[in-house]
């Protein structure tokens, strides 16, 4: 759920990077922030624990720049992806405006992508969501490494419905900002559509 | 979507923020912000320049996510106080309205009893405020006027974004 403010004219839209416990959803927020001038963004919080695993959420506001005298604001949010955070999840995808789904692309893990996509399906369905009918993307991450899925056979298990797919590695930057693009898009042309 | 959007209209802007001007003054406050649930800033007075109000906007609100949830868990409905006591600076957070966030920062010369004074005769008109907002917001959608500004963009305005 967006929020319009005429007052100082701005738009501010909510994205949260979803997906299994490790899969690179920190990974991808912490590139964004690496690669995007100072003055387009703010502080990324993390709260995570000790060893560095989110505990409750990241979060990294970004301002895209103006679209008919609005500034342009994105909120890109992760959730925790270990299974037992689940009471957290929810509450981080309240009022949300476009989901992006990061699947570990290692066969070892499609069992856990596969579960996190259904979790995210159900604490959607919770919130009031569809996630049929939200701006909604998939990213494919960990391309680089051996012994991953082919594209296709993550489509078949993980993009029934077809919707924008992106093969990506976080760690070295490729397909995060096109992940991040697209979703954006997909939120604005939504925002056009709904009002 | 399952919930309306949030809008914020220059009037209502105006009455909100003489609001927390006044509550600002009123409790001796340092700095006071109002917070949508869902972690945006709305609006801020006082001494706003020396933090980073974007994030506070956004831990505020998952500060409340959380103790809501805690709440729940309880069988409480919600936890409608928060307050955070630190060694020159304190938080006081409360929710207004069922749904907006209100956070008075204040140092020791002020103190709890009167910012929760203060704050709890402003949350009322901040309510009223809030709620006649909603109520115009929805009058607007059902009139089908539209002044959303993002009804006449086009492909290219969202392509430009990204160049």
């Amino acid at each position: 759920m967006s929020f319009i403010n005429y007052a100082s004219r701005e738009i501010n839209c909510k994205i949260v990077y979803y997906g299994p416990g490790l899969c690179g959803k920190t990974t991808n927020l912490q590139f964004v922030y690496q690669k995007t001038a100072p003055e387009a963004r703010g502080k990324m919080i993390s709260l995570a624990t000790e060893t560095e695993r989110t505990l409750f959420f990241d979060f990294l506001p970004l301002s895209l720049g103006e679209i008919r005298g609005f500034k342009t604001r994105f909120h890109l949010y992760t959730v925790p992806g270990q299974v037992f955070y689940d009471a957290s999840r929810k509450l981080i995808l309240k009022g949300v405006d476009g989901v992006v789904f990061v699947a570990d692309s290692q066969e070892e893990r499609i069992d856990a992508n596969i579960e996190s996509l259904e979790n995210l399906r159900i604490n959607l369905k919770e919130q009031g969501y569809d996630l049929d009918k939200l701006p909604y993307i998939i990213q494919y991450n960990k391309r680089d490494l051996p012994g991953v899925m082919s594209v296709d056979e993550l489509r078949q298990e993980l993009n029934p419905t077809n919707v924008p797919e992106f093969e990506a590695c976080a760690t070295s930057g490729e397909g995060v900002f096109e992940t991040l693009k697209s979703v954006a898009k997909l939120i604005l042309i939504d925002l056009k559509k709904g009002k | 979507m399952s919930n309306p959007q949030m809008v914020m209209y220059d009037e209502e802007f105006q009455e909100i923020n003489e609001v927390i001007g006044r509550l600002l003054k009123e409790a001796n406050a340092k700095v006071i912000f109002l917070v949508d649930k869902n972690g945006q800033l709305i609006s801020g007075v006082g001494e706003t320049e020396r933090f980073d109000t974007t994030s506070l906007a956004s831990l505020t609100a998952g500060n409340i996510a959380a103790t809501g949830g805690l709440a729940k868990l309880i069988g409480e409905k919600e936890f409608s106080i928060l307050f955070h006591e630190g060694e020159k600076d304190n938080l006081h957070i409360s929710i207004v309205g069922g749904r907006v966030i209100l956070v008075v920062l204040f140092d020791n010369r002020s103190s709890l009893g009167l910012v929760r004074l203060r704050v709890k005769k402003s949350s009322d008109e901040l309510s009223a405020i809030f709620s006649g907002l909603m109520k115009k917001a929805e009058e607007r959608e059902k009139r089908g006027t539209s002044d959303f500004p993002f009804a006449e963009i086009t492909d290219d305005d969202i392509d430009n974004l990204f160049s």
